[in-house]
Parts: structure tokens; sequence; C-alpha cells
């Protein structure tokens, strides 16, 4: 199976094709929570990320040894070594970042973006591929949750990474960075993608028709 | 007493939604919310999870973790919790009730990864909460959980006839609808304080 | 010959449509011009660029949408309409203008349009605009032609600022707050013909305000006062009694609008908001879904209560 995949594939796979917050529409919870400035989307993306690329890693140099029955809290624990990590690693250095984050730290074990690649891909591809995987999934969801973070804080603070853009004149709107905003950006965002994907699929199936 | 814990219950169901203000849920909020009566399951057996796991969480870090002084092994021991937890009720209901397991069954082992859940038992230690505001913590939260994932079938049941654009079908409109939801809990605002 | 099978409104609704939309709009006529008449130009040019902006948003989506376009229905003028009677008198236009686009994109055409937005338009953008831009939503001036005073103060009666009034003055409308709602004598005379035009019953509004008046009672509030500040007495004839947006049975509007006067007695007590009206309607507007599956014997009823009779 691993062989027809290139490393390259993989990874611009889970950037691009199936990115886990824009396409697969996996770990909406922190994608919605921690996305009031560009900063702590990308701090979010950088801890999922490590902890995607850990879990994946070990996932797939045991995956022959684990029994089937109990993969899934077998998964589980995996991924909670790497959060726990994380979490100290993140107290330790970066500690107004860690607060900004909060609870959403410890809560990537129950991302479901990490079990789903840690059963989907990790458990049947070998090391090097899921490592790839891993951290092309993780660059994907950092993209897209800075992305979003970005454009809830150019609106809702008139700022994007905490530099002034709009001047004193903007008056912020202000339910950008409260929950309400979080839903709606993500949701008007999702549906953008959305019709760029079903140009583009209208576009190929005329070729195709031709 | 009875006012503080009915202060205490208006807190947590309306103005700290677990969905509208503290994002805790969504997935399955999302997910399972396209008819009323699988929500109303749904919210129930979280409802019983998130109460139970809080009772356990907090007797395992205030006597096992505290003393031995390891509290960093919270996440892990929190999450092996519920899921065992969760595997429990499963057999449980499987045996006491089949007709309750037929109609929840499927929804069971998705509630491991409800982020409500392993949410409510951080939020309990972070807070420093006592043994029974951690339960009611819980069972107040879920309830809070429940009445937006029902409201939430409601509206999107009433949604299925009408002539959204492509693009926003399933996901996106479900997304600004939880929002306009959210702008409307925003009225809640000061509730309990 | 192709035959076209169109989703409702049909071309007979849209007249329908068209009909009560205009009746809702001769009804606004004497809360509209008591309100200019009140605060001045100032309020027709936020209620001119109110309307403008929605109709042309309507517009612009169908043209975009290539669907047929219904301004015609008057339906996008009255939400607008209602948006910036629901506006200060000081708002800037660009809120104007934001909040008619909330109102009819993301409220109303993202949803497919007319009779399908699960939200009053005007009060899920006023709602957006209230969290957005508190101070800005809550920037009341004394009436122009209240004798002898600077039109600065922001103070409301529903505020801390000590502001008071006699019922006569709250009544004809020459107190501070929002254009469309400080003038209770338009209202009345709105609900009035509409009620005899029939395109509203007395139900929603008369119970939305009654409920209302009982609790601001048992809260220790005078209920007059109560009724007169603020928007309720807008809120219960105008946006409640939205047809998309209410329960359809007799029994389900009554449970809505003693829940809309609960809501604003609650928010107005304990709230951080001074006004509850636009999120008591929000928070039922929600709920109505539910209400009409429970609640709806002429559809479902039937089977359910055959059911339970054996």
């Amino acid at each position: 199976m691993s062989d027809k995949k290139t490393a390259r594939g993989v990874f611009v796979n889970g950037l691009l094709n199936e990115n886990p917050t824009f396409n697969l529409v996996l770990g909406t919870c922190p994608t919605q929570a921690v996305t009031t400035s560009a900063i702590n989307g990308i701090g979010m993306g950088a801890a999922a990320t490590f902890v995607l690329l850990g879990s994946n890693v070990v996932i797939s140099l045991l995956r022959n040894f684990i029994p089937n029955k109990v993969r899934i809290p077998a998964f589980i624990v995996i991924i909670c070594a790497f959060v726990t990590m994380v979490q100290l690693l993140m107290q330790a250095f970066l500690p107004d970042l860690y607060s900004a984050l909060g609870m959403f730290i410890p809560l990537i074990v129950v991302n479901c973006i990490i079990l789903a690649r840690a059963e989907a891909f990790a458990s049947k591809n070998s090391v090097w591929l899921s490592a790839v995987d891993g951290v092309g999934m993780g660059l994907g969801f950092t993209l897209a949750i800075t992305l979003i973070g970005c454009i809830r804080e150019f609106f809702g603070n008139g700022t994007v990474f905490g530099i002034n853009v709009l001047g004193g004149g903007y008056d912020p709107m202000l339910i950008m960075i409260l929950a309400p905003g979080g839903f709606i950006v993500f949701g008007l965002i999702l549906g953008i993608v959305n019709a760029i994907t079903n140009k583009k699929k209208a576009k190929n199936m005329q070729e195709a028709d031709a | 007493m009875t006012v503080n814990v009915f202060v205490f219950m208006v807190t947590c169901i309306f103005t700290n939604n677990f969905i509208f203000s503290r994002f805790l849920g969504c997935c399955p909020f999302l997910g399972v919310s396209n008819k009323v009566e699988t929500s109303m399951g749904m919210g129930m057996a979280v409802t019983f999870v998130m109460g139970v796991a809080s009772l356990f969480t907090w007797v395992v870090y205030n006597w096992i973790l505290v003393p031995l002084n390891i509290q960093y092994m919270n996440t892990i021991s929190f999450i092996l919790i519920i899921a065992s937890l969760v595997q429990f009720v499963e057999m449980f209901i499987k045996k006491s009730s089949p007709s309750l397991y037929k109609s929840l069954g499927i929804y069971l082992p998705l509630i491991t990864t409800n982020c409500a859940v392993l949410g409510v038992t951080i939020l309990n230690m972070n807070n420093n909460y006592g043994l029974l505001q951690s339960v009611l913590n819980g069972v107040f939260g879920a309830l809070g959980f429940m009445l937006a994932i029902v409201l939430m079938a409601g509206v999107r049941e009433r949604l299925e006839t009408s002539n959204i654009p492509k693009c926003m079908k399933g996901f996106p409109i479900s997304l600004v609808t939880a929002g306009l939801m959210s702008v409307a809990f925003m009225g809640f605002s000061g509730f309990g304080a | 010959m192709k035959l076209f099978v169109s989703t409702p409104p049909h071309i007979r609704a849209h007249e329908d449509t068209r009909s009560i939309m205009l009746d809702v709009i001769i009804a606004l006529l004497p809360t509209t011009a008591a309100g200019i008449y009140f605060f001045g130009y100032r309020a027709a040019i936020v209620i001119a660029v109110s309307m403008l902006t929605a109709v042309l948003s309507e517009w612009i989506w169908q043209k975009l949408a290539k669907q047929t376009v219904r301004i015609g229905d008057l339906s996008a003028l009255v939400t607008g309409l209602i948006l910036g009677l629901n506006l200060p008198p000081t708002a800037p236009w660009w809120l104007a203008c934001i909040g008619s686009v909330i109102a009819i994109i993301l409220v109303k055409q993202l949803f497919g349009g007319i009779g399908h937005n699960f939200m009053n338009p005007a009060m899920a953008a006023r709602g957006v605009l209230i969290v957005s831009w508190p101070a800005l939503m809550t920037a009341y001036t004394l009436p122009a032609v209240f004798p002898g005073v600077d039109a600065v103060a922001s103070a409301t009666i529903l505020g801390d600022g000590g502001f008071t009034a006699n019922y006569m003055d709250m009544f004809i409308g020459n107190i501070p707050g929002s254009i469309g709602e400080v003038s209770k004598a338009a209202i009345l005379i709105g609900l009035v013909y509409m009620l005899l035009r029939r395109v509203v019953s007395w139900r929603i509004p008369v119970i939305f305000v009654g409920v209302f008046a009982l609790l601001s009672l048992i809260f220790g509030n005078d209920p007059l006062t109560a009724v007169l500040s603020g928007g309720v007495l807008f809120g219960a004839v105008f946006m409640a009694t939205d047809y998309t947006t209410s329960p359809m049975t007799r029994l389900g509007q009554s449970i809505y609008a003693a829940g809309c006067g609960l809501m604003v007695a609650l928010i107005r007590n304990f709230g951080v908001y001074p006004e509850g009206v636009t999120f008591a309607i929000l928070l039922m507007n929600i709920v109505t879904p539910l209400i009409d599956k429970y609640l709806n014997p002429r559809l479902y009823g039937a089977k359910k209560g055959a059911k339970k009779n054996v």
C-alpha cells in the first residue's frame, strides 16, 4: 500500500487536498475557541503539529505490536504522552501563550484530527510516510486556524499579529473576537472553500466531457 | 445554599454555555444535531457521563494524584477514566435496557472524544472545585450542551426544506446558524454574576 | 413546452407578501414620522441609509446568485426600515449599512431567502451591532425638541443616568432612545391599523407586554414605567409578530409571547445589557421550531393524539 505513496504527495495531501480543517472539518473546537488572534492560531497549530508528528511516528513504529482490540486506548495513551510533553514545555518556556490557549492544550488529546490520522494513516504506513503525514496535516491545520485567527483579529481588534493595520480611526467589530464571530467566520470561510472546490470540479467535468 | 446552587446552574447552562460560549463539544454538536430525538438521546448520555466523570476524576485527582505529587499525570488519568466509563456505560445500558441501547448505541463511543467531557474535568481541576461543585458543574454543563444541541436540531430540521446556496449546505450553514444562536445567547451575559 | 416547479413563494404568494408588507410599512409610518419629528434630520438619514442598503443588498445578492429579483415584494424595504428604527439617532451611517448587509445577506439570503430565515433579520442584525459596538448602539440623545436642553445626554430611563420623565412624555415619545421605540402613541396607532387590516393578531403583542408588566411588578419595578420605557412595545408589535420566525399555532404563539416577556424582564433585571428586547426575541426565535414541532395539531397532531388515546 505504502509503495504507491510518495512523501511529497502525502505532504501536499495534508496541507491542501485533505486539509483537516477546511476539507475534512475535524477538530472544530480549537479552530473556533483559540482563533481570537493570529498568534494564538500559530501557537495552537505548532502544538498540534508536534503532537501529530510524535504520535504518528510512535504509532507507526508500534503498528505491528499493538493488538487490534486495544488499539484505540493505546493510541490515546501515546497521544496523551505527547500532549503532556507539550503542556510542560509550553508552561516552562512560553507561559504567556500557554495561558492564552488555556485548557485547549490538554484538550489536544481529544482533537479528532490526531486520533483520525493515527487510525487512518499511521497504523497502516511506514514511519517515514507517517512522519510526513503528521507534519503535512499539522501544517494544514496551522495554516487554516492562523488564517481564521488573522481574519478575526483584523476585524475584531484592527490588528494582525498584534500590529495595528487599520489606524486609530477604526472602531473594532467586537463580535468577531467573541464566541459568535468564531462560528460565523469559520462557517463563511468553509462556504467560500466549498464554492471554489465546486467550481474546480465543474471545470474538470467540463474538460472531461470535451 | 439553594440560591447558590440555582445561580450556579443558571451560570453553567446559560451564561457559560458549553457550546455557545466555551466552544466545548462542537464536534457532536455539529455532527449529531440532525434530528431532535437523537440529539436528546445524545444529550442524556453526555449528561450521565459528564456527571460521573466529574465525580471520579475529582476523587482520583485529589486522593491519588495530589498526595503522590504527580499532578502532571492529570490529562492521561482523566482520559483513561472517561474512556473506561464510557465503555462501562455502554455495557451497562446494553444489558439493562436494550431499547435505549439501540437508540443511543452508536453515539456512546463518540462521547470519549467529546471535548466537553474532558473539558469539564479540567475546568473542575483548574477552578479547584469541591466534590459537590464538580459534579454539579458536570451535570449542569451537560444540560447546557443538551439545550444547545436540541435547539440546534430544531432549527436544522426546519432548514431541511430551505433553498440554501449549494456551497453553504452542511457544515457552513450549521456554523452560521450556531453563530446566530450564540448572538442570542449573549443576552444571558451577566446572569448569575 | 417547459414546466417549471419553483420553490414557494409563488407569484400569487409574491403578490400577497407585497400587500402585507405594504400594510406593515403603512403601520410603521406614524412611528417613523414621530422619530423624525423628535430627533430631526439625523434620524431620517439613519432610516434612509438603512432602507437603501437593505434593498441594494437584496438586489445584488439575487443578481449574483442568478435568482429572480424580488425586491418588489417590499420585504427587504421593511427589514431596512425596522432596522433603521431600531438604531439610535446618533448612529453613524456605516453602522446602518453594516446592519442592513448582515440582516439581508447573513440572516436572510444565506438561509434561502424570504420565509426561510429562522431569525428575524432586523433583530439578529441589531443583536450583532449591540454586541459589536455597545457604546454606539446606546449613545442615546434627548429629543431635539426637548425644551432648553442640549442634546448630549446619553442616559436613558433604563440606564443609571438618573434620567426621569413623566408618563406623558414617555407615551408620546419625548424621551431618549432608539428612533422608532420612543413614541408609544405612534406604535399603538400602527398596531390598531394592523389589527384592523388583520395583518397581525392581538395575541403576541398583548401576551408579550402583559407577561412583561406582571413580571416587572413582581421584580419590584413600576410596570407602567417598565412598559413605556425602552423597546418593549415596539418589539412586541413589529418584531415579535414576524410570520416566519414566530410559531404557527395559537397556543404556540402564546407560549412564544410569554417567553419573550419573561426573557425581557430577566435580562433587564439580571443581565449586563440594559435592554433585553432584541435578545429575548432572538432567543424565542430559536425555540420556535421546537414549539412548532411539538404543538402542531393540524399536521402531525392527529396521528399523535390517536396514539395517546390507545
